[in-house]
């Protein structure tokens, strides 16, 4: 139990352990533990860059759905504006159109009146005379008369 | 064989050579199978070391080391590489070491006396109950404090903390004395309170051992046996917890004093 040379020979492989602990264990594992807790810190911190990002990319697809419905809503209205304006359009046109038809109608019209009457006319003038003639049982001169006639026709 | 005979005999080294040159070689070889031990499995683990999902094995070695740097953390100011290699080496052999003291006190002398035939055969297996072991790491935790302080407080610096520490420069002499007491009560503080506590735990073990060798006889045995083995299992549970407190002292007395060693203001 006393003190002796083991006492040289335990520095020894006290000394030489610690060599070997320090290259074998100490040094691979806490290199090791290291590097992964770098890992674990570099996954944490782009976990929450990613979450940021995420965020911002929720916030844009917003910013642009909102933008999409106010361009819809334009294109809507515009789209109904346009479309009563085409109404409007076509009614006016519609109205003109009847119009026309209906003056080109009345001019027709007024034609076949002026027509009529004219023919209308030239019969009275052949009937008076006819009957001037039964009348007067004498021949009346239609050449010699023509004049009179012509005028009669028009005082009709 | 007699009860003082027994304790002993197993208190005696099996040595080689005479007076200052005996090598107590019980101790020597088990304290370097042990730490052989530890650099083998240190270097299996090392090849299939991983890095995302460790198992079991690696998993318990890296919350030692953990364990270890967070002691060293604590208590040592500043930075030095070496400090961690040497808390976790003295941690893990001086645990191992100690560990031999939870085989049952018989089972290795007496293989051991089967091996060789030789029924006196000593063999003491507990390397920290041999103050060769414990005085060698607290030596060479030593020589690495007087290393340490020089290089960090120089010649000059390292011989005013003796002239000037610690009350101041008006009792050179006195300080000289508590100085160099406290300085070397530091290595001797550790290795015989390792030694102290691994020596009566072991002979406590003994002791426990001796009631079924001694009264254990006839009928007696009924009662007598199951008393040792209660006593050997209580003995044993609270002893695991003395082997790591012992293994934990040194570790973080170590770092301690190697702190104080680069301290600079002292």
């Amino acid at each position: 139990m006393s003190i002796n040379a083991t006492l040289l020979i335990q520095i020894i492989a006290f000394v030489l352990l610690i060599w070997f602990v320090n290259k074998v264990l100490w040094g691979p594992l806490s290199k090791l533990m290291e590097e992964r807790q770098k890992k674990i810190a570099d996954g944490l911190s782009a976990a929450e860059k990613g979450k940021h990002e995420l965020e911002l990319a929720e916030q844009k697809a917003k910013e642009v759905l909102k933008e999409a419905k106010a361009q819809a809503q334009n294109v809507l209205s515009q789209a109904e504006k346009r479309g009563s304006e085409i109404v409007e359009d076509a009614k006016v046109k519609a109205t003109e159109e009847a119009d026309r038809i209906k003056a080109s109608a009345q001019a027709e019209i007024e034609q076949e009146v002026s027509r009529a009457r004219e023919e209308l006319r030239k019969e009275v003038a052949v009937l008076a005379i006819s009957g001037a003639e039964k009348i007067l049982s004498k021949e009346v001169n239609a050449a010699a008369h023509n004049d009179m006639l012509e005028a009669l026709v028009k005082q009709i | 064989m007699g009860t003082v005979e027994y304790i002993q005999h197993h208190l005696t080294n099996n040595t080689i050579g005479e007076g200052f040159w005996t090598f107590n070689m019980d101790t020597i070889v088990v304290s370097f199978l042990l730490g052989a031990l530890i650099v083998f499995m240190a270097a299996r683990l090392g090849k299939k070391l991983e890095t995302g999902t460790p198992g079991g094995f690696q998993n318990f070695v890296e919350s030692i080391l953990d364990f270890v740097a967070t002691n060293v953390r604590d208590a040592f100011p500043g930075h030095n590489p070496l400090i961690a290699p040497i808390a976790l080496t003295i941690f893990l052999w001086v645990w191992i070491m100690n560990f031999m003291d939870l085989i049952p006190v018989d089972l290795l002398p007496y293989l051991y006396q089967l091996i060789t035939g030789d029924s006196h055969a000593y063999l003491k297996v507990v390397p920290t109950t041999d103050l060769n072991t414990t005085l060698a790491m607290s030596f060479t935790v030593f020589a690495l404090i007087l290393f340490y302080n020089i290089k960090i407080k120089g010649v000059v610096g390292f011989i005013k903390m003796f002239l000037f520490h610690p009350f101041g420069k008006f009792f050179v002499p006195v300080n000289v004395v508590m100085t160099l007491i406290e300085e070397i009560a530091k290595p001797l503080s550790l290795a015989l309170r390792l030694f102290g506590n691994m020596f009566a735990g072991e002979l406590v073990f003994l002791l426990i051992a001796l009631i079924g060798g001694t009264l254990a006889v006839g009928a007696a045995a009924l009662f007598w046996a199951p008393l040792q083995v209660l006593l050997d299992l209580g003995w044993l549970i609270f002893h695991l917890l003395v082997i790591t407190l012992q293994a934990f002292i040194f570790m973080v007395l170590t770092i301690v004093y190697l702190g104080m060693a680069h301290d600079e203001g002292h």
